[in-house]
């Protein structure tokens, strides 16, 4: 069964405008998102990824930024050129954003049943205030808060960290959105209230077949929740695959720094971690060529000369690097790598057993 | 077995009226050997970093003892013992922004330390010193004339250890350094530590939320729970052979990155009994300590 297509970005720019000139934050960012999905989108700090989940929310504040390029198509249709007032009938309704930092989500002078009510009404102007109510509590059942009546009366600062992030996620279902943009939503959390929110996140999609953005820099993270990766860097999307191409099968060079530079926990190894030396480009002057050649130990002449194409390694994976080009060098995955991966198969295949 | 650095001993750190104490830390004893890295873990709440600013006077101890070197650093000290101490122990902390003074250059914030201790002779000396400071973190001696807000923050973390390590101390006291920085930032770091232990000698106290980092770093992990120190043992140990329901849980919530485990993964979550009888901690193998009453310890180790 072909699965629809709920979201389409083709090559999205976004560009600011500062003093010391023309930020180019993304370059040519182009995916797409089908139902009941989840695409972890990862990267360092100032790799984009945020800047492109803003967008497709049209958050992006003009000035400074501006869409300098492509289209987002949600269901179909292009938000890129619609109207703030048109775009309000998106955004909440049928896009919803889970925040970071559930502290500052919230408004800490409103009860956060109002908070829930107000998302409710806003977007259905035929449902009555006690309705709107009933489904409130609903809403904080459903997002796993216990004696959801009383909580509905109390403010933010009643709450625990972990539960202002269900109550910000119960704020995000309010109005029943197709996609859910989640930018972080575990990275202020202690872990094992993170296991919860991943937990419950996956379970809501399965009972709603939400589609959901997942932005994290954590690969842990994605290992848990997502179905596709997008790595991201300098912005742009340099590799692109299912969960499994991108953590078996990784073929970008920043992609086995990003997996390096991680411990390896399960094998015991305890090698010195892969690093990837020195700090992202500066994106008001983006390099010429490849914009990851000055930290890859693999970069090829021509990586200074021309930035790489999308090579296609299966039907889902691709990635922009030279090195996949038929005449680039064969580099194998670093050993390191292979080896913790050849750890995690084969313990996946024993215990198929 | 190397010689004991630091003992905590009984350690209680309480805050507010004496009715109605918060008992961020409740009694708890653990040695530090030298040359190891013990790493503490919990969840934020737990007493992990009150217990780190304990141990290096940040305050008062409520009751316990703290011996480091053999001697009882909270008892009456002149002012030079004092300035000795502080010279043995230094801090890393965890928000590379708000702890450089932004009005100071790097080199400025690095020989504060020295410059207080009257360590160089001359000029010269000083900035000789800096310079080596710099280098020995992976930065260029150049830097010392830039302000903190000109670096990125994994090199501000490296200038913030450049300090801890101007004054040449045995024992660092890292609360959390490493978990407001980007992944491969991350490792920069956990490589730089690693790196200076193994070539000055150093002990550290690695204070952490992220136990996948503090499994790397550690040769013993102390996982602690409302106060009290729950486990105790070498990094492998706990990681392998989790004895205290609340590591188990803690483990289990851990995600790797590895897609296909994660797909089958199981939370086990901790459900925390009080217990009637005495608790105490047990030594349950040599080396591994669990806190509990002894029917507890019973069931957990069936």
């Amino acid at each position: 069964m072909m699965k629809k297509k709920l979201l389409e970005v083709n090559d999205l720019q976004i560009n600011f405008k500062t003093y010391a000139g023309i930020v180019q934050a993304v370059r040519g960012v182009s995916f797409d998102l089908y139902e009941g999905e989840t695409l972890a989108i990862v990267g360092e700090s100032g790799s984009g990824k945020s800047v492109t989940s803003n967008a497709i929310m049209k958050l992006i504040p003009q000035p400074p930024g501006i869409y300098a390029g492509g289209e987002i198509l949600f269901d179909g249709r292009d938000i890129v050129p619609l109207t703030e007032k048109e775009m309000s009938k998106v955004r909440g309704n049928e896009i919803a954003m889970i925040f970071q930092d559930p502290m500052t989500a919230l408004n800490p002078t409103m009860r956060v049943g109002k908070q829930i009510t107000e998302v409710i009404l806003k977007h259905n102007k035929k449902v009555t205030s006690a309705e709107a109510k009933e489904r409130a509590i609903k809403l904080l059942d459903l997002v796993g808060i216990p004696m959801p009546e009383k909580r509905f009366r109390q403010y933010p600062h009643e709450f625990s960290g972990g539960m202002r992030q269900r109550v910000v996620i119960a704020i995000a279902l309010a109005a029943d959105p197709k996609l859910l943009i989640a930018d972080e939503p575990t990275t202020a959390l202690d872990v094992t209230i993170q296991a919860q929110i991943l937990e419950l996140m996956k379970d809501i999609q399965k009972k709603r077949n939400t589609s959901i953005i997942f932005i994290t820099h954590d690969l842990g993270v994605v290992a848990n929740v997502a179905d596709r990766v997008a790595v991201m860097y300098a912005g742009q999307i340099v590799e692109y695959g299912t969960v499994n191409d991108i953590f078996y099968n990784p073929r970008h060079p920043y992609t086995w720094g990003l997996l390096g530079s991680m411990p390896d926990l399960k094998n015991n190894e305890k090698e010195e971690l892969r690093t990837i030396p020195g700090s992202p480009p500066d994106l008001i002057h983006p390099p010429k060529g490849d914009a990851f050649a000055a930290r890859n130990e693999f970069a090829l002449a021509i990586d200074y000369e021309k930035e790489p194409p999308m090579f296609k390694i299966s039907d889902t994976h691709y990635a922009k690097t030279w090195l996949l080009h038929p005449d680039a060098p064969q580099i194998p995955i670093p050993d390191a790598i292979q080896k913790r991966i050849q750890g995690y198969l084969e313990e996946a295949e024993n215990s198929g057993k | 077995m190397a010689n004991k650095l630091l003992e905590v001993k009984n350690l209680k750190q309480y805050f507010g009226s004496s009715n109605n104490p918060i008992k961020a830390v409740d009694g708890i004893s653990f040695d530090v050997y030298e040359g190891e890295t013990l790493g503490l873990v919990g969840e934020s709440g737990c007493g992990k970093s009150t217990t780190g600013r304990s141990i290096i006077r940040l305050y008062d101890i409520t009751d316990g003892e703290i011996l480091f070197k053999g001697q009882n650093i909270h008892a009456g000290k002149s002012r030079k013992e004092l300035k000795q101490f502080n010279r043995e122990m230094q801090m890393i902390f965890q928000d590379p922004y708000a702890s450089l003074n932004p009005r100071m250059t790097a080199g400025e914030i690095i020989a504060e330390g020295f410059d207080i201790h009257g360590l160089y002779k001359n000029k010269q000396e000083r900035r000789e010193r800096i310079g080596e400071l710099l280098e020995a973190v992976g930065l260029n001696r150049e830097h010392a004339n830039r302000y903190a807000h000109e670096f990125s923050g994994g090199q501000r973390q490296r200038i913030g250890i450049a300090r801890a390590l101007s004054l040449d101390p045995s024992f660092i006291i890292a609360d959390e350094p490493i978990s407001a920085l980007d992944v491969s930032i991350q490792a920069q770091v956990v490589n730089l530590l690693k790196k200076l232990q193994k070539e000055r000698n150093l002990t550290y106290l690695f204070i952490a939320h992220d136990l996948s980092m503090v499994k790397y770093i550690s040769d013993r992990i102390a996982v602690m729970y409302r106060g009290k120190i729950v486990e105790l043992g070498t990094s492998d140990e706990i990681y392998n052979h989790p004895i205290h329901p609340y590591t188990k849980s803690l483990l289990s919530a851990v995600p790797l990155p590895d897609p296909l485990t994660e797909r089958k993964r199981q939370r086990i979550p901790y459900v925390h009994e009080d217990a009637t009888e005495q608790m105490k901690v047990y030594e349950v193998l040599p080396n591994h300590f669990v806190y509990g009453s002894e029917s507890q310890i019973k069931k957990w180790t069936k």
